[in-house]
């Protein structure tokens, strides 16, 4: 059901697009107003989801760990895993950031032939996050290329790395080949597996598609359907200096192109994709584990009225006697 | 708010990051930038139509490339019924000459860094 709603969704934003660029011409809503909109709704939504996570109390110490606490001198800590000093969580969460070291601890239950439950490592689901990731990493960064003016050199080594097969004529990326074949592990992943399957709602549908739409739109565009990327990206240097000139004899591909990178950007404040600056504001990475060295007390405590023993003697101590209850003070 | 220091620069940071594109063509001041290509020619028409060079030259040289070293082809009949010898540095080179002038502008203005000149020969008035 969800899947065949995001589906059906993605056909929209490309039929719109499709229509919208290719047959009505409407270059300037297109090119220029949605563009800018998306942009202004991604800073925007993006600042306020943060402010928003940044304003929830954390009242409770609560890093998970894997890893030995810092106790006694003899006793080996493990410094990252279970980090006292802030150091040791910068590390963490660069390794978490960069290397997915949480996900890479995925593990899958599994009960085998004569009843016994075996627990092994799945380590797939990494592969495919970390290879989807690092080449969204380079392609974006080799997208300056159109964006910057004039394009620094290590933005050129890294084209000429990617493009290291020198074939066809323009080169295929090897970043290209891999995002989409990731998007297609983590996607069918999702209508495979039954049990995540069963979790997938609409958001995760959405994402994938909505990204290895802009993957191939992109690749359709470098290899089938050439643009003039002169016009590009005098375009694209338009818009990013508040001066944007209506883009001119550039096929409708890149419009849909465009359009939706435009709507990748708007949905991303309010969708699942903010784990990108979610990730550093998770309580579970970004403590330190030093319960026993520091005491943390919940902001909001506030003196409880209690009534101890001593004075519920002296209350009922008459009583006590007559009963004969045993009494601490005479 | 919480950690109200560590929030904010962490959200500046992400954002100088993030709008390099904005900032980078102000500090370079090359933000209107538009290189201007001389044809060095007086001839109104290409092999093919402008728009279609300008998209697809790539493409033709590849074809060129195969026809003339796969199968030893070496007339191109463009689409307005006109032959040409398909060569990179007589026929193309012959009008463009100028390969810094014409060539280089939009292939350094997008970051293209093509091989072609690797074995062929730029004519001599480029080389001035």
């Amino acid at each position: 059901m969800y899947l065949s709603y995001s589906i059906i969704l993605i056909l929209i934003i490309i039929g719109f697009s499709y229509v919208a660029a290719g047959l009505l011409g409407c270059r300037v809503l297109l090119g220029i107003i949605v563009p800018y909109a998306a942009g202004t709704i991604f800073v925007v939504g993006f600042v306020y989801r943060v402010i928003l996570w940044a304003r929830s109390p954390v009242p409770f110490h609560i890093p998970a760990v894997c890893g030995q606490q810092i106790s006694l001198p003899w006793i080996k800590s493990d410094k990252i895993e279970s980090p006292h000093t802030s150091w040791g969580v910068v590390s963490r969460m660069v390794l978490e950031v960069l290397l997915f070291r949480s996900l890479f601890r995925n593990d899958r239950v599994d009960i085998n032939k004569p009843e016994r439950l075996i627990y092994g490592g799945n380590r797939w689901l990494w592969l495919g996050a970390m290879i989807f990731h690092w080449s969204l990493l380079v392609i974006l960064l080799r997208h300056l290329r159109f964006f910057i003016e004039p394009a620094p050199g290590c933005i050129e080594v890294l084209q000429s790395i990617d493009g290291f097969f020198q074939w066809p004529l323009p080169a295929l990326y090897v970043t290209n080949i891999f995002i989409f074949l990731a998007l297609l592990y983590l996607f069918g992943r999702r209508l495979f597996n039954p049990q995540v399957r069963h979790l997938s709602l609409l958001s995760d549908y959405f994402a994938l598609l909505l990204i290895g739409s802009i993957a191939s739109t992109g690749i359709l565009m470098r290899h089938f359907y050439k643009v003039d990327l002169m016009q590009i990206k005098r375009f694209s240097l338009g818009i990013l200096s508040f001066d944007p000139v209506t883009p001119e004899g550039i096929g409708t591909i890149f419009y849909v192109h465009l359009f939706l990178v435009s709507v990748l950007f708007a949905y991303f404040p309010f969708s699942k994709l903010m784990h990108m600056g979610g990730v550093l504001l998770s309580p579970t990475r970004n403590l330190m584990n030093n319960s026993r060295m520091k005491r943390h007390i919940n902001p909001w405590d506030y003196p409880v009225k209690v009534h101890t023993y001593e004075e519920y003697e002296d209350e009922f101590r008459a009583a006590m006697k007559e009963v004969g209850l045993p009494i601490e003070k005479e | 708010m919480f950690d109200k220091g560590k929030i904010i620069t962490g959200i500046v940071i992400f954002f100088i990051i993030l709008f390099i594109p904005l900032w980078y063509n102000a500090v370079t001041g090359k933000a209107g930038y538009v290189p201007e290509l001389k044809t060095g020619t007086d001839e109104k028409e290409c092999v093919e139509k402008t728009p279609y060079m300008r998209e697809k030259h790539t493409e033709l040289l590849t074809r060129w490339k195969e026809a003339v070293v796969r199968d030893g082809e070496r007339t191109y009949r463009a689409s307005n019924g006109k032959t040409y010898a398909m060569s990179l540095t007589k026929t193309c080179m012959g009008c463009h000459a100028n390969k810094e002038q014409f060539c280089d502008r939009c292939h350094n203005y997008t970051s293209v860094k093509p091989y072609c000149w690797d074995c062929h020969n730029v004519p001599k008035v480029a080389r001035k």
